[in-house]
C-alpha cells in the first residue's frame, strides 16, 4: 500500500491508511473502544454519548472524532480512562429511567452490552428518577422516553421517503427529549418503522405488533462478551478448594422484592446439600428463622426498602452482619419496585386504593395503621440506609454467580464470574 | 441614502427572524406559525418545534402582552431578587412562569441579561428596567396597566465606567471618532493587518483567549471565495456586562474591526450575533450601521480600497447561554438548534453555512481597532509582559462602585477590590460561574493570562454571601442551559444538584465532596463543548478553596449505618394519610 501510515494505540505500533476512524481501525486490530452513538456511516461522527473518550495525543477526547493520521497516539485502557468510561455509562443508567428486567430490547440492548464490558454492578451516580412520558400517540410507534439515552442515531437516520425528519431534539438541558413527527412518523413504512426499532441503541423506539423479544439465550448480549479480550486478562479460573473449610454463618432476607433472588439462591439444586455441610443458615426465610441468635459472617440482601420495616431489618442485618451483600437489582437501586420514584407517593396510593376499577367511592381508604410498617417516599436502595460491602446484580442473579461470590466472601476461593453469568435481567 | 449590500439571505437561515415575527405579532408562537414556517422550509414541524424548544424567550402559548422577564443571577438573588419576585407576582396577578388570568402579563426567570451593576434588573418587552424594589415595582405595573408603553418606561441604563488606566493608556475607553481605524487600512496589505494582530499578541476576549492573529490567518488561507465575519454580541456568562458598555459607548469601534478582519480574511459580509438580552441596544447598533454606510465605511470601496466589498447586518438571538460558544452560534445563525458542533471542522474552514468564517467577540474587535489607530508600538506599552494591552473588566456584587472597570493586564486582585470598594470582601468569582472563585485574602493573584485569565465578569461576594447558596444558583444555570446534546453536561449537571441538595439537607459526608470533585473532573474530560467542560470549575475550585466552610458542613459516619438517610423525613410523604 502506497499510503501507510502508523499510529500508536496503548504503545502498540499499528499500520493503516490516514482518514479512517480510529474507533474503527482500534476494532480490525483487536482493541476495544466502548461506543454507544457511533455509526461508521454517519460523518461526521455524532459523539453525544463521549463513552469512547480516550487520550488522544495527551488531550481526552472521543475516540468516534478522530481521524487516522501520522504521529496520533492514543492510550485507551489505562485505569483512569477506563473508570471515566464506565462512569459516563453510569451516568446514562442514572439519568433515564433503565429497567432492564421490564424492557424489551433487555440482552439486546447496547447500553446494557456496555454495562456488561464494564463490569458496571452500582452506580456511583445517585438515580434521577426523572418522570418521563411514554408517547403512545404515533401511529405505528410507541416512544419510550424513559430508555432513550439522546443518542441521536434517529434524529439523523429515520427521514420520510420525501427526506423529511421524523425525530429531532426538543427543549435542552436535562429536559432535553428526542420528538417524534406525528405527521411524518404516519407516512412511514412498515419496514421504515421497524428500521427505527432496530436502529435504537436501547428500547426507546417501539413499534407497535412487533416485538423485539427473544427468548433467553438467543439475544446478542447473552451469552459471549464481543469485547476481545486485551492480552494478560486472566482466563476462566476452575475453583479452587481451600482445604479444610471453616464452618460459616449466613443470614438472608428479602425486603422489597419478589424472594426471586431467594429462589435463584436454590437454584444450585444438589449443591445446596453440599453448601450446608459448610454453613449454617442464621436469620433467614429459607429456615424460617426469625431473629438472629448470632453474629453472622455474611448477609445476603434481596431487595430495596420501600417502608420502615425494610430500613429497621436492614439496621438490624448491618449490625449482625460482618459482610453484607445486595443481591439482585431491587437490592442495589431499587429494582422494578422503584419504577414508582418518579411519581409521587399520594397518587400512587390514590391510584392503588381510591381510583382504581375496584374501588368505590367512600367505600375504600388508604391503609394507615400504628401496626402497619409506613411507606416511604421512594424505594431506596439498600447502600442509601446503610454501608453494602458487595453488590451482586442480576434479576435474579444466577446461583452461580451469587455462590460463587459468596464463597470467595467466606473462603477466598477464587473464581471467574462469566459474562453470561453476569447479567442485569 | 446606501443601503445594504448584503444579499437576502436563503430563508432557512432567517428561521430565528421568522419565528421573532411570529411570536412579536402575537406574543406567542402559534401552531398555524409552526404548520406554515415547516411548509416554506419544506421540513418538519417537530424541527420547528426543536428550535422554538431551544430558546428560552420564545413561547408556544400566550406570554403575556408584557412579558416579564426577571432575572435570577445570583448578584440578582443577594439584592433581592426574591422580593422583586413577591411584588410582580402580587401586582400583575401573574403566576411564576406563566401569564395572570386575563393574559395581560407573564412572568418568567431568565438568566443574566447583562445588567449585574444595577440588580435587581429585569426586561419587561425586551426594554431594561434595573435597580428594582417592591415600590418601582408596583408603580411600573400600575403605568403599564394604564397603558403607557414599557418603552417609555424603561430606565436609562448608565454605562458605570469606574476606571481607566492613567496616563493615556486608556484603549477602549478614550475619545472615539468613527473611522480612525478604517482609514488606516489602505496602509496596510491584507496580510499587514493579520502580522499587526499578532504583533499586539491578541487573543479572543470572550475568555477563551484563543490567538486571533492565528484564528485571522487560517482564515485568510482557505480559497473559498465567499467568507464571513461574525461578531459574537452573545455575552451571556452571568456578572458579564463589559459588550452592553462597549457597545452602547462606541458601536462603531467595533463595527470598523469587522471591517478590518473582513479586509484582512477577505470577508464580504459581516453578522453581529445580539443576544435577545440586548434587544434595546438595537437600534443604536442599526443607527451606526447606517452612518457607516453613509460614510463610505461600509459599502464598495470602503476606504478607497478598490475592490474591497464589506457590509454588516445583525442577527437577534432568542435566549440560549450555550450560543456564546462559537460553533452553536454559528448554527444558531443558521436557524438552527443552538447546540455546539463537533470539532470536525473548524469555523475558519467551514463556519457560517460551511464557508471559512471568524468569530470574535465585541472586545476583540474592538480591540482590533484600537491596535490599527494607535498602532503597535502604543499597545505594547501597556500591560503586562505577556500580554500587552487592557481588559474591560465588569465588577458587580457586594461592592460600592460596580461598573466597569479598564485595567491593565496584570493589576493584583487587591488593587482591583480596593478600587471598586468591595465590602468585606471574601469570596471572589472571576470570568462568571464558568470561570473560578478565588479567597478576596489572595489579593496577590494577578488579572493577567498567566494567572488569573479573566474573561470580564469579576464577582465580589461579602463573608455574610452562603457559598452552596452560590454554588447551587450556578449549577441551576448550568443544568437549565446545557444544549442537552452531550451524556457528561446534560446529565452530569443534574447529578451534581442532587449531591448539592444532599449538602444542603446536612446529609453529605467528606466522601460526598471527594466524588463531587471527582464526578466534576469526570464532566471536565468528557463533555463536548466549553459548557460541560467548565461547569464544574467554580464547584471544584470552592471544594479546595474553602475547606473549613465544607468540613462544618459534613456529617460523622458513624457506624455504617444512617448513611445519608432521614427516616423521619421519608415518611412524611406517608404520614399525611393518618385518620
Amino acid at each position: 500500500m502506497a499510503n501507510t501510515i502508523t499510529i500508536k494505540i496503548d504503545g502498540r505500533e499499528i499500520p493503516t491508511e490516514p482518514g479512517r476512524n480510529l474507533v474503527t481501525v482500534a476494532a480490525e486490530n483487536g482493541i476495544f473502544i466502548p461506543s454507544l452513538c457511533f455509526y461508521p456511516h454517519i460523518e461526521p461522527p455524532l459523539g453525544t454519548c463521549r463513552v469512547c473518550t480516550c487520550r488522544i495525543n495527551g488531550h481526552f477526547g472521543p475516540a468516534c472524532m478522530e481521524k487516522t493520521r501520522e504521529g496520533l497516539e492514543v492510550e485507551v485502557n489505562t485505569p483512569d480512562l477506563t473508570d471515566t468510561r464506565k462512569a459516563l455509562v453510569e451516568m446514562i443508567f442514572a439519568e433515564g429511567n433503565h429497567f432492564c428486567p421490564a424492557c424489551e430490547k433487555s440482552g439486546d440492548c447496547d447500553l446494557q452490552h456496555m454495562g456488561y464490558e464494564m463490569g458496571m454492578s452500582k452506580l456511583r451516580f445517585p438515580h434521577l428518577f426523572k418522570d418521563r412520558l411514554i408517547d403512545f400517540n404515533p401511529k405505528r410507534m410507541v416512544i419510550e422516553h424513559n430508555r432513550c439515552v439522546k443518542c441521536r442515531r434517529c434524529v439523523e437516520e429515520v427521514l420520510t421517503s420525501d427526506g423529511r425528519r421524523v425525530f429531532s431534539f426538543c427543549n435542552r438541558g436535562n429536559e432535553t427529549v428526542v420528538g417524534i413527527d406525528y405527521d411524518a412518523e404516519a407516512v412511514l413504512s412498515e419496514e421504515q418503522a421497524v428500521a427505527a426499532m432496530h436502529l435504537c441503541p436501547t428500547g426507546a423506539i417501539l413499534v407497535k405488533g412487533k416485538s423485539l423479544a427473544r427468548p433467553f439465550g438467543d439475544r446478542r448480549f447473552d451469552m459471549e462478551s464481543s469485547k476481545i479480550a486485551a492480552p494478560g486478562q486472566p482466563e476462566e479460573k476452575e475453583a479452587q478448594p481451600a482445604g479444610e473449610l471453616e464452618r460459616k454463618t449466613i443470614a438472608t432476607i428479602s425486603l422489597a422484592g419478589c424472594f426471586g433472588c431467594h429462589m435463584s439462591m436454590l437454584d444450585i439444586d444438589l449443591g445446596f446439600l453440599d453448601l450446608i455441610e459448610l454453613v449454617d443458615f442464621n436469620k433467614s426465610p429459607l429456615n424460617d428463622i426469625k431473629e438472629f441468635t448470632k453474629i453472622c459472617d455474611v448477609g445476603l440482601i434481596e431487595g430495596g426498602c420501600c417502608s420502615s420495616e425494610n430500613v429497621e431489618v436492614l439496621r438490624e442485618f448491618r449490625k449482625k452482619c460482618k459482610l453484607l451483600v445486595a443481591v439482585g437489582e431491587c437490592s442495589i437501586w431499587g429494582g422494578l419496585p422503584a419504577m414508582r420514584n418518579m411519581i409521587p407517593l399520594e397518587e400512587c396510593l390514590e391510584e392503588a386504593y381510591l381510583n382504581s376499577m375496584s374501588s368505590e367511592e367512600g367505600e375504600f381508604t388508604v391503609p394507615y395503621h400504628e401496626d402497619l410498617p409506613k411507606i416511604l417516599d421512594k424505594v431506596y436502595a439498600c447502600s442509601d440506609i446503610v454501608k453494602i460491602d458487595y453488590f451482586i446484580p442480576g434479576c435474579p442473579p444466577t446461583a452461580t454467580h451469587i455462590w460463587k461470590a459468596v464463597r470467595n466472601l467466606l473462603w477466598n476461593e477464587q473464581y471467574s464470574v462469566l459474562y453470561s453469568e453476569f447479567k442485569y435481567d | 441614502m446606501p443601503t445594504s449590500t448584503i444579499p437576502v439571505p436563503a430563508s432557512g437561515t432567517q428561521l430565528l427572524d421568522q419565528l421573532w415575527a411570529c411570536q412579536n405579532a402575537r406574543g406567542y408562537i402559534r401552531d398555524e406559525d409552526v404548520e406554515a414556517c415547516a411548509a416554506a422550509l419544506g421540513i418538519s414541524e417537530i424541527e420547528i418545534e426543536g428550535v422554538i424548544s431551544f430558546y428560552h424567550f420564545f413561547h408556544r402559548r400566550p406570554a403575556g402582552r408584557f412579558t416579564i422577564y426577571l432575572n435570577n443571577s445570583i448578584v440578582s438573588e443577594f439584592k433581592g431578587f426574591e422580593r422583586v419576585k413577591a411584588a410582580f407576582e402580587s401586582a400583575t396577578g401573574a403566576v411564576w412562569n406563566g401569564t395572570d388570568p386575563s393574559g395581560l402579563f407573564g412572568l418568567y426567570p431568565t438568566a443574566c441579561i447583562g445588567l449585574s451593576d444595577q440588580e435587581p434588573a429585569a426586561l419587561i418587552n425586551f426594554q431594561p428596567f434595573t435597580n428594582l424594589n417592591s415600590l418601582k415595582v408596583k408603580g411600573i405595573v400600575a403605568q403599564l396597566k394604564n397603558g403607557v408603553p414599557a418603552e417609555s418606561l424603561a430606565d436609562e441604563i448608565p454605562d458605570h465606567i469606574r476606571y481607566v488606566p492613567d496616563g493615556d493608556k486608556a484603549i477602549f475607553f478614550r475619545p472615539y471618532h468613527p473611522g480612525s481605524a478604517v482609514v488606516k487600512l489602505p496602509a496596510y496589505s491584507p496580510g499587514q493587518v493579520i502580522d499587526l494582530i499578532r504583533q499586539v499578541r491578541l487573543t479572543g476576549r470572550g475568555g477563551a483567549f484563543f490567538p486571533t492573529g492565528l484564528k485571522w490567518e487560517s482564515c485568510a488561507r482557505q480559497t473559498n471565495p465567499v467568507k464571513y465575519i461574525v461578531c459574537n454580541a452573545d455575552e451571556g456568562e452571568p456578572g458579564t456586562f463589559k459588550d452592553r458598555v462597549l457597545m452602547k459607548t462606541a458601536p462603531g469601534l467595533m463595527i470598523e474591526g469587522m471591517i478590518a478582519a473582513g479586509y484582512a480574511v477577505g470577508a464580504q459580509q459581516g453578522i453581529i450575533y445580539l443576544r435577545a438580552e440586548y434587544t434595546w441596544l438595537k437600534p443604536k447598533l442599526d443607527k451606526t450601521i447606517q452612518q457607516f454606510r453613509n460614510l463610505g465605511y461600509l459599502g464598495e470601496d470602503i476606504a478607497g480600497i478598490k475592490g474591497f466589498q464589506f457590509d454588516v447586518r445583525i442577527q437577534l438571538g432568542a435566549g440560549a447561554y450555550v450560543c456564546g460558544e462559537e460553533t452553536a452560534l454559528l448554527n444558531s445563525l443558521e436557524g438552527k438548534r443552538g447546540e455546539p458542533r463537533t470539532k470536525w471542522f473548524y469555523p475558519t474552514e467551514k463556519g457560517f453555512l460551511d464557508c471559512p468564517t471568524v468569530v470574535n467577540n465585541v472586545e476583540t474587535f474592538c480591540a482590533a481597532a484600537r491596535a490599527l489607530e494607535l498602532g503597535a508600538e502604543k499597545i505594547l506599552q501597556t500591560g503586562a509582559p505577556d500580554a500587552p494591552g487592557t481588559k474591560v473588566l465588569s465588577v458587580s456584587g457586594d461592592c460600592r462602585l460596580p461598573g466597569i472597570y479598564e485595567v491593565e493586564w496584570g493589576m493584583p486582585l487587591g488593587k482591583l477590590l480596593d478600587l471598586c470598594q468591595a465590602d468585606d470582601p471574601h469570596f471572589v468569582q472571576i470570568s462568571g460561574p464558568s470561570g473560578i472563585c478565588v479567597p478576596a485574602a489572595q489579593r496577590d493573584r494577578l488579572i493577567a493570562p498567566s494567572d488569573l485569565s479573566c474573561g470580564g465578569a469579576v464577582m465580589v461576594f461579602n463573608a455574610d454571601r452562603d457559598i452552596l447558596r452560590i454554588l447551587t444558583n450556578f449549577n441551576d444555570f448550568f443544568k437549565h442551559e446545557s444544549c442537552g446534546v452531550c451524556t457528561p453536561c446534560r446529565a452530569g449537571n443534574f447529578i451534581l444538584q442532587r449531591k448539592l441538595e444532599k449538602i444542603e439537607k446536612g446529609l453529605a459526608y467528606e466522601d460526598d465532596f471527594k466524588e463531587l470533585i471527582a464526578w466534576g473532573n469526570i464532566m471536565k474530560k468528557t463533555s463536548r463543548c466549553g459548557l460541560g467542560r467548565t461547569a464544574p470549575n467554580t464547584l471544584i475550585a470552592a471544594l479546595e478553596q474553602f475547606p473549613a466552610y465544607f468540613a462544618a458542613k459534613a456529617g460523622n459516619k458513624g457506624d455504617g449505618l444512617n448513611k445519608n438517610f432521614d427516616l423521619e423525613q421519608a415518611e412524611t410523604a406517608y404520614d399525611q394519610f393518618a385518620p
